[in-house]
């Protein structure tokens, strides 16, 4: 068993995306999706966003050479909305992605994340397009995604961001991984089953 | 003030309070599929963990599979890799299987409400996230993410918030030739498609309760499209009678017992809810989607909006959408040509939707240049269909008529869009590239009015065709 770390901190350059309802088709299309493990999925991350079908480069900020090694995501309402792939957070954290700020985040998408270890929080509208336009003009400016004080700060900026209670206390716990605590209650997932008038089929 | 049905069924089903503040829920019933599952397997071996209730999950194959030849190994080597690697985790697990060779196969969500497997009062998980068609039944479904495939497999418990409930009622009568499609694809309208973020959706009123238990499947199964994470309809005696007779439902003493105790749960007239909101059914038109997410979506008279009356973020996407879409704001949405028609999916390919479709086919031709497409929800209603002549009368027309599989909602099969081509779909998302092309544009509608589109090679009204 490894020990869990702790994700209390991201800290990192920035990638500002501006578009409300990002869906998880577009982060990851679904013919990326065919293999058995989750291994190769970085490369695909936006992909149609990124390439034409001839593969040529479109402008997207994932190859934006102002944002490259950026780790801090920052995108707008409603990211992630859609199909319950967790390959969509998988392929952006194995594209180096380690924190993603927001204003609104579709909630099969943020469970996802945190069950992944990956901090997905939220901030206002102002925030986060000042937190956009701070990289656009700086890109090398560090962003620090603090989930004890929940602020952000880089630069001259410094506010506060929410996400889940759940969620913050499994990230900076390191518990994240939910199946040991799960199973650590198993008589009384027993007990309850055993309660539940179907499962005995009604006899 | 009692407590509704979520509150009820959240409250059975809770095993403890989680360290995080999360509640443990048991689920009551897994279902699996290809695509979302091959990973949590394979957490589960490197554990060395075993699936904890086998008998209360079951498995088919629907994401990957054409739905022309399927002959094996499949010619796509990926889709062939994928179908072997849940035939071995199904097997070593002891997981009963609705494979290609039985005759249970089809849509995940498609087979459990018609095997019986979906039953009011039970918590329902799978690793998709139109799984809240299952609330139909009474059920809370919540479609989940691979590492919680794995706790579920390993726990038969997940870890949740409960979230908050709305009531979203729908009074009066939906008009002729009006579904329960543009019900939903009206409420999205209204909502937007993150109104129901941090909600489950209780859909009631009159409209609702008129609704037939597959009309109810294709309400719930978008509310996730509104944001919401579940979606449920109150069990009532239209639910009981569905379930009669089905096979996995209970069957002689314990039916009668079981309905009792599905009755039980309706959340009652004093029952309380964190928020409310209203639409009158009777002024819900047969609908379109014209963007690039299922909330824009208008009434088949309307016309597509002007970037003028749009505002702030709205107005932003609405300019995403026609730059997508290569449409012109404040054209009418009737008459917009389509090339491609597909009639199928988990919202929409149930038997009904397909009788509804082959009413308006029957005795018309697919316009010159339109490829049509019926694909049955499983081999269960492909066989009804057959049953009934509506292959015949869908071939006759100039459709194909395929197997069952998900197809060309999202394109993870050899059914895709090519280029930019304009599909008429029953299905549930508009999202671009969703249809498998990067430049493939989405119309979202119902059933009768793709077909209504197929046979006249443009958008129309199909209230001129009953």
């Amino acid at each position: 068993m490894t020990i869990t770390p702790i994700r209390s901190l991201a800290a990192g350059r920035g990638i500002p995306i501006r578009e409300n309802d990002i869906d998880t088709d577009r982060i990851i299309p679904a013919r990326y999706m065919k293999g058995i493990t989750f291994e190769g999925l970085g490369e695909f991350a936006f992909h149609d966003a990124r390439f034409d079908e001839a593969g040529n480069p479109k402008a997207h900020p994932f190859d934006d050479p102002r944002f490259k090694g950026g780790s801090i995501l920052v995108v707008n309402r409603n990211f992630g909305c859609g199909s319950s792939r967790e390959h969509a957070p998988q392929a952006l954290e194995k594209f180096g992605i380690r924190a993603i700020v927001g204003e609104s985040f579709a909630e099969i998408f943020a469970g996802n994340c945190t069950v992944m270890g990956l901090p997905a929080v939220s901030a206002s509208g102002p925030d986060v397009a000042a937190l956009q336009d701070l990289i656009e003009a700086k890109p090398e400016t560090e962003i620090r995604v603090d989930l004890e004080a929940m602020r952000v700060g880089a630069g001259n900026l410094d506010f506060g961001i929410s996400m889940k209670d759940s969620y913050r206390n499994a990230l900076v716990s390191g518990t994240w991984d939910s199946t040991a605590a799960l199973l650590s209650n198993l008589d009384a997932i027993r007990a309850v089953a055993s309660a539940l008038p179907y499962i005995g089929g009604f006899a | 003030m009692s407590r509704n049905l979520f509150d009820m069924v959240w409250d059975m089903h809770k095993v403890a309070t989680l360290s995080t503040g999360q509640d443990q829920l048991f689920i009551g019933l897994h279902l699996v599929h290809e695509v979302t599952s091959p990973q949590a397997f394979a957490m589960l071996a490197e554990r060395g963990l075993k699936v904890l209730y086998p008998g209360r999950t079951f498995a088919t194959v629907d994401h990957i599979v054409p739905t022309d030849d399927r002959s094996r190994p499949f010619s796509d080597p990926l889709a062939e890799e994928m179908l072997g690697a849940i035939e071995r985790n199904v097997r070593a697990h002891g997981i009963e299987f609705f494979g290609l060779d039985s005759g249970n196969q089809g849509i995940v969500h498609i087979i459990g409400p018609e095997l019986g497997l979906t039953q009011p009062g039970m918590t329902i998980a799978c690793g998709d996230s139109h799984t809240a068609t299952h609330g139909a039944f009474g059920s809370i479904a919540f479609g989940i993410g691979t590492s919680q495939v794995r706790d579920v497999l390993a726990t038969q418990t997940m870890a949740l918030d409960r979230p908050k409930v709305r009531l979203v009622r729908l009074d009066g009568k939906l008009g002729t030739g009006v579904t329960a499609k543009d019900l939903i694809l009206r409420i999205m309208a209204e909502l937007g498609v993150d109104g129901g973020l941090g909600y489950a959706y209780e859909y009631g009123g009159a409209a609702i309760a008129a609704l037939s238990m597959e009309e109810r499947m294709t309400v719930c199964n978008m509310s996730v499209e509104g944001g919401a994470r579940a979606g449920y309809i109150n069990p009532d005696d239209t639910t009981v009678e569905y379930l009669r007779g089905l096979p996995y439902a209970p069957s002689g003493e314990g039916f009668e017992k079981a309905a009792a105790f599905w009755k039980s749960l309706a959340s009652g007239p004093g029952s309380s809810y964190d928020d409310e909101v209203g639409i009158d059914a009777s002024s819900i038109e047969p609908m379109v989607t014209w963007g690039i997410n299922p909330g824009q979506g208008i009434g088949i008279s309307g016309r597509l909006p002007r970037l003028e009356d749009l505002e702030g973020a709205e107005r932003d996407l609405a300019a995403k959408a026609y730059e997508h879409m290569k449409f012109t704001p404040g054209d009418p949405v009737k008459g917009r040509k389509v090339d491609v028609a597909f009639i199928g999916s988990c919202t929409n390919g149930r038997i009904s939707d397909l009788r509804a479709a082959a009413a308006v086919a029957k005795g018309r031709k697919v316009a010159r240049g339109v490829r049509a497409l019926v694909v049955p929800g499983s081999k269960r209603v492909a066989a009804q269909a057959r049953a009934e002549g509506l292959d015949l009368i869908f071939l006759e027309a100039g459709f194909e008529f395929r197997e069952a599989g998900c197809s060309m909602c999202l394109a993870m099969n050899p059914d895709k869009l090519l280029g930019d081509e304009v599909s008429a779909s029953s299905s549930n998302r508009n999202f671009i590239g969703r249809q498998g092309s990067p430049t493939g544009r989405t119309l979202l509608m119902s059933p009768a009015m793709v077909a209504a589109a197929a046979v006249s090679g443009e958008v129309v009204d199909v209230r001129d065709f009953v």
